[in-house]
Order: C-alpha cells, then sequence, then structure tokens
C-alpha cells in the first residue's frame, strides 16, 4: 500500500522537515545499494529517491553522471534494482521513489515496470525527461497500480504550467532551486528563495527541494522555505570518496544524521 | 496515422505537439519547457515575416554564395552507364557544407530573440565551424561542445573555431562523441537557459528543433527543383543523401515530399559491420527509444542504454536520428541503407578522379549508394546526390588511412 503522502503530510503537521536522499542503484557496486539503502533509512531519511542508471543522464552534474556510469559497468538494470528494492522492503518500510530516465523504462516496458515496481515495493517515479506532455502511458499505469508519478517545478515555470503541474503531480512537487543540472553548490542565489515563497502559496502538495542541497547550510535555509530537502550528489561523492562499503555506510550515516538534526532546529 | 501516406500531404508534419507520425515530441527536463515553448512561438512568428526571410536571403546570396550550382557529373555518369548523375553542391557553400544555411537561420533568430550567448554541438566540426563563424558575423558569443574522441580527429577544425572567437569545450563523458556533445550542450543550456540559445546542428533533438533545422535546410531541395526544372524540363527520378542526424537529407527531402514519383534515399554509416558499437546505421539497424528529447530509432542497447556508434565519417556518428526521417522510414516514403566505411572511401576517391571533386566523408556515403543507384537506372533517368560538404577537412586522417593501408584503424 503506498502511504508516500499520508507519511509527507503527518511529518508536515508535525511541522517537522522532511529529509530525502537519493542514490544510485548499484553503485559503487550491485551489493552495497541494500546496505547503503537500509544506513540512509534507518538514519532518519523520511524519503529515498533511488535513482535507475542510464548512459545519458541529462540532467545530471558530473558525479551523478559517473555514479551512474559505474553502476551499469557494474551490470546494475531495470530488473535488478527492482529486486534490490524487494529485499531493502524485508527491512524498511520508508517510502522509495524510483528516479531515472524514460529510455530504458520504455524498453523494460511501462506496463512491465510500473507492475513489477509496485509489487517489489515502490511507492513512485520521478522521470525527468518525461514531462506531462509525454507521460500519458505512464500516468495511467500509475494509477492503476498505486503509485505516485512526481513532476518537477523550476524557477522559470510560468505561473499557468505551475497550475498544470500542481493538478498531475502526486505525492509531492520536486522544486528545482536553480537553473542547472544536479550537484553540489556552495552558495543559492537569492532568487531560489523568492520562488519558494511563491511556488509554496500555491501549491497543493508538500514541496521538496532538491538541486544543490550539499551541506547543513543550504538544507536549513532551503527547508526553512519549503517542506524539505532532497540531497543527491553530495550523498553519491562520500560514497566514492570510501574505500569500501562498511567506510560508505558509516559516512553516509552521520552525515544524514548531521542534517536531520540541523532541519531539527528549524522545525 | 501512419502508414498512409496516400491521403495526407507529408509536407504538412510536425503536429501541434511535434510530432511526425508517433515520432518526435519533447521529452525534456521541465527547466527547458519555457525556452522551448518560447522559441516555438518565436519561430512561428518569423516564419512568415518577410523581414526576416529578405535578412535571410540576402545573407545567403551575399554571405554564404547561395545558390550553389548543380553539376552535372558526367565523367561519373559514364563510369556507372546508367542514370544521369548530378551533384547538389552544398560543398561549395561559406565554410564548405550545408551546415551553414541553418546557422544564418538559428542565429538570425537568437538576434531577434534578445539572445547574446550562443552554444552549440559538433561532431565532425562542420556546424561548430559554421555556428562560430556566423557568431562572428553577428558579433554574438559562441560556445562549442565537441566530444573529445572528435576534437583529436578534427583538430584543424577546432583550431578553427578557435581562430574565429569560439570557445571549444572537448567533453569527456560517455563515448566522448556527438551524443555525449549534445548532452553537454543541453546541460550548459538547463543553466544558462535565460540568456542562452542553443544552435543546435541536425534535425534532432526535442520539438520544435527537427522542424526548423529541416526548414531552414529546405533551401537545398528548393534550388534542386528549380535547377533540374532548368537542365532537364523535369524533376528528379530520385535524390540521395547521407543520413547522420539527418539535416542535409532533410532538407533535400523535404521540398519534394509530396512528389511520390520522385524516390528519396538515405544513406547512413555502415561502419565496419553490423555489430554494436561498429557502425551508425540508427534506421537500417535501431529501434524506436527516447533520445536527446525525442522520439526516434535509436541505437540502443537490450537495456535501453545508448549504445557506442562507429564511422569513419566523423559527421554520421550518431546514436540517434531525426525524428522526421523514423516517420519516412515507417511509412515507406523514403529508403534508408547503410554503406560501410570501405564503400565510402572508395566513392571519395571515384568523385575525386571522375569530377574533381572532393567529397567529405560523410557525402561519400551518398555517393556510394548514388553510383551503385544509377547503375540499375535507365539513361533517361536522373538523380541528384546532396554533396554536403567537401572533404579537406578528412584529407588528414585519408592520408593517414593511406599510411596504414586500409579502411580498419
Amino acid at each position: 500500500m503506498n502511504d508516500l503522502r499520508e507519511r509527507l503530510v503527518e511529518k508536515i503537521s508535525k511541522k517537522q522537515k522532511i529529509l530525502s536522499i537519493y542514490l544510485t542503484a548499484g553503485f559503487p557496486e550491485a551489493d552495497s545499494t541494500v546496505s547503503l539503502l537500509r544506513a540512509i533509512a534507518e538514519n532518519g531519511a523520511d524519503l529515498i529517491e533511488l535513482g535507475v542508471p542510464f548512459s545519458d543522464p541529462q540532467a545530471d552534474g558530473p558525479v551523478i553522471q559517473q555514479a551512474s556510469q559505474k553502476a551499469l559497468d557494474a551490470g546494475m538494470r531495470v530488473a535488478k534494482v527492482f529486486s534490490i528494492l524487494q529485499e531493502f522492503r524485508c527491512f524498511s518500510t520508508v517510502p522509495v521513489i524510483l528516479m531515472g530516465y524514460a529510455n530504458p523504462f520504455m524498453k523494460y516496458g511501462w506496463r512491465r515496470c510500473a507492475e513489477e515496481a509496485a509489487a517489489a515495493g515502490a511507492n513512485g517515479f520521478i522521470i525527468p525527461d518525461l514531462p506531462p506532455e509525454e507521460s500519458g502511458d505512464l500516468t495511467r499505469l500509475c494509477r492503476t497500480n498505486g503509485l505516485d508519478q512526481i513532476y518537477l517545478i523550476t524557477p522559470v515555470t510560468p505561473v499557468t504550467r505551475i497550475e498544470l503541474i500542481n493538478s498531475l503531480t502526486s505525492g509531492f512537487i520536486y522544486a528545482v532551486s536553480i537553473t542547472g543540472v544536479t550537484g553540489e553548490r556552495r552558495e543559492l542565489p537569492l532568487e531560489t528563495i523568492q520562488f519558494l515563497r511563491r511556488l509554496r502559496k500555491t501549491s497543493r502538495h508538500p514541496v521538496l527541494v532538491g538541486f544543490g542541497v550539499s551541506n547543513q547550510e543550504t538544507a536549513k535555509s532551503l527547508a526553512a522555505e519549503s517542506d524539505g530537502v532532497i540531497i543527491g550528489s553530495a550523498i553519491i561523492r562520500l560514497i566514492a570518496e570510501s574505500k569500501n562499503t562498511g567506510e560508505a555506510c558509516e559516512k553516509v550515516k552521520a552525515f544524514v544524521w548531521m542534517i536531520k538534526d540541523s532541519l531539527g532546529e528549524i522545525a | 496515422m501512419d502508414g498512409n501516406l496516400s491521403k495526407i500531404k507529408a509536407s504538412r508534419f510536425p503536429d501541434e505537439f511535434g510530432r511526425f507520425g508517433k515520432y518526435g515530441g519533447r521529452y525534456v527536463p521541465e527547466i527547458l519547457m519555457p525556452a522551448v515553448t518560447e522559441l516555438t512561438q518565436e519561430y512561428e512568428k518569423v516564419k512568415n515575416d518577410l523581414q526576416f526571410i529578405k535578412i535571410l536571403a540576402q545573407l545567403h546570396s551575399q554571405y554564404s554564395g547561395r545558390p550553389n550550382p548543380l553539376t552535372f557529373a558526367d565523367r561519373l555518369t559514364a563510369v556507372t552507364g546508367g542514370a544521369k548523375i548530378y551533384l547538389k553542391r552544398e560543398d561549395l557553400n561559406h565554410t564548405g557544407a550545408h551546415k551553414i544555411n541553418n546557422v544564418l537561420g538559428q542565429l538570425l533568430l537568437a538576434q531577434r530573440m534578445g539572445k547574446t550567448r550562443i552554444i552549440a554541438e559538433t561532431g565532425a566540426g562542420q556546424h561548430g565551424v559554421a555556428t562560430a563563424t556566423v557568431a562572428a558575423k553577428f558579433g554574438l558569443d559562441c560556445h562549442v561542445y565537441m566530444g573529445e574522441v572528435d576534437t583529436l580527429r578534427q583538430r584543424l577544425n577546432v583550431f578553427r573555431m578557435q581562430y574565429l572567437g569560439a570557445e571549444v569545450i572537448p567533453v569527456k563523458t560517455g563515448s566522448r562523441t556527438l551524443k555525449d556533445a549534445i548532452n553537454e550542450a543541453i546541460r550548459d543550456w538547463v543553466t544558462n537557459v535565460k540568456n542562452t540559445f542553443y544552435c543546435i546542428g541536425s534535425v534532432v533533438g526535442m520539438h520544435p528543433y527537427p522542424m526548423i533545422v529541416r526548414d531552414f535546410q529546405s533551401i537545398i531541395g528548393q534550388e534542386t527543383r528549380q535547377q533540374h526544372q532548368a537542365a532537364e524540363g523535369r524533376l528528379p527520378d530520385a535524390v540521395v543523401a547521407c543520413v547522420g542526424g539527418g539535416s542535409n537529407a532533410m532538407g533535400m527531402f523535404y521540398p519534394f515530399l509530396d512528389d511520390k514519383k520522385v524516390k528519396l534515399f538515405g544513406v547512413e554509416a555502415g561502419g565496419r559491420g553490423n555489430d554494436e558499437g561498429e557502425h551508425a546505421a540508427t534506421l537500417s539497424l535501431g529501434e524506436p527509444g527516447i533520445l536527446h528529447g525525442m522520439f526516434t530509432y535509436m541505437l540502443q542497447t537490450e537495456d535501453g542504454q545508448v549504445a557506442d556508434v562507429h564511422s569513419i565519417s566523423a559527421g554520421l556518428d550518431y546514436s540517434g536520428v531525426g525524428p522526421e526521417h523514423s516517420w519516412l522510414k515507417d511509412t515507406g516514403r523514403a529508403c534508408y541503407t547503410a554503406v560501410d566505411d570501405a564503400q565510402a572511401l572508395e566513392a571519395m576517391a571515384l568523385l575525386a578522379r571522375t569530377e574533381g571533386i572532393i567529397p567529405a566523408l560523410e557525402s561519400a556515403h551518398a555517393v556510394a549508394l548514388a553510383v551503385q543507384l544509377a547503375g540499375k537506372m535507365g539513361r533517361e533517368e536522373s538523380l541528384v546526390i546532396c554533396l554536403s560538404g567537401r572533404g579537406d577537412k578528412d584529407m588528414e586522417s585519408v592520408f593517414d588511412l593511406a599510411q596504414k593501408g586500409g579502411a580498419d584503424e
């Protein structure tokens, strides 16, 4: 049963901020993913975005690109992501959204994807290169399989389009903090805050902010203007810098704790 | 909608959703949606703007040297003993290829839109050189993404771009060729979308690019119609063009789409063989998928990852192809075949020695198929090869191959 939205709404009603963590499936190798997912889930993440790797990830910066390539080289495939998720579900109920590009899913078959994702315990999909105009097939299949489909809104999205996405997204809205690709940023422009304030006034869904969130400062300042933050590249970099899965899990655990802690301060 | 071209005009596509049949569309990150919508609106405005059309026509005649001739290749025709072969001489354009037709149009549009920063991707370097050239002429800031592998095999073009004042950014991700250069250009566009115009080099990418580039390249086919009419009193029986992304082919084909008697042949790069990674024969050997914002035939692995490609010609080795070509293939309006590296090299030499014209390796693929076709056609028939570019840029690599004694690297 997909309880993503209830969980997020409950958090928000308790005036708590949501922390979502992104992880590329199969990076640095298939065997490390379940351990890393557990380290993330058991140390305070409210939501996980599990990246399904693609050879040509247009919306991602160098850190996630390289992780994706490494995962593919190590043999990660769509079917394998589902089996990893299924294994993770033996340990945890933390919601998991599959995040990947359209072509590997389409090649696998949209129907098969939606059915197997739901069976494996996924809560939904985020597909950055599948805007509302192109996602008819998947939208239908998500509904019949009880999955959420999350769309992105960016600082350049016009008001009329925000309204459209508001009506189509389910689960939450993924607010892109800046114009650009994923990756860590030292500081975020002032207009990001203005954008989030505007968006929050009109959104009928929880608003989580991603792209460029890399440390306590950026997490705090963005969470203050939204319902929570999404962190990806910073986590991937920590894993890349680790010698083995054990060390990676320790680093990830400490990082998630630290961010969670700083989000607690503004709750 | 597919498959029944007898009742519909092929030339009226794409539809309002940017679709050619089921192909095309806009599979882009949300951040680009306002930019592609704005681009579509601005393009629709200038398309029929007499002032815009007049300035573009002036640039064609006074800057890039149009109309270029339709040359009767009498000695090549004699070799085949069949149909009369004509060459549409895009190689004689300023910068030596058809690419400038599109760049002049797009950068004029960029100026209209008040965008001062231009980005482009390039494979062989021809589109990059054309973009750097027109950016210099218009006083625009120009940045060209080029796969690192391509910067090495086309280093003279890298220098040409730099000499013209453009920045060339070698792309070191993925296979380090054209598809990766497009990815990086899209990432740049996503980041700098407010002031940047992405001048895409072929009939690929998200709507409206396949339409815009086709329209700007259509001058090739329009001139060919008139010139062939003047020379032979009728339209040609066939036209032949090479297809990487497919812009010179679309430019040649489009004005003939509704003339069903004119057969359209697209020639892809057969490379070294049919195994994955050994060719770039997207329409011949690929299957539909989503790449670079479009639904189109593409070369992919069984897991849906973008496959690596090979061609002796840097301008043809692309894993995707323009969506309109995918549609023309499925409807049967155009035929697509592949010509391998060795055949292309042979055709390059043949054209050089019979006509005194050294074609680009890309165009040599079209020459190779045309020679085969002409031999099977009657002497009263005629065909036109789109000679999309000149071969000067390829002399160094052909020289290296000759030293090694073969097409295999």
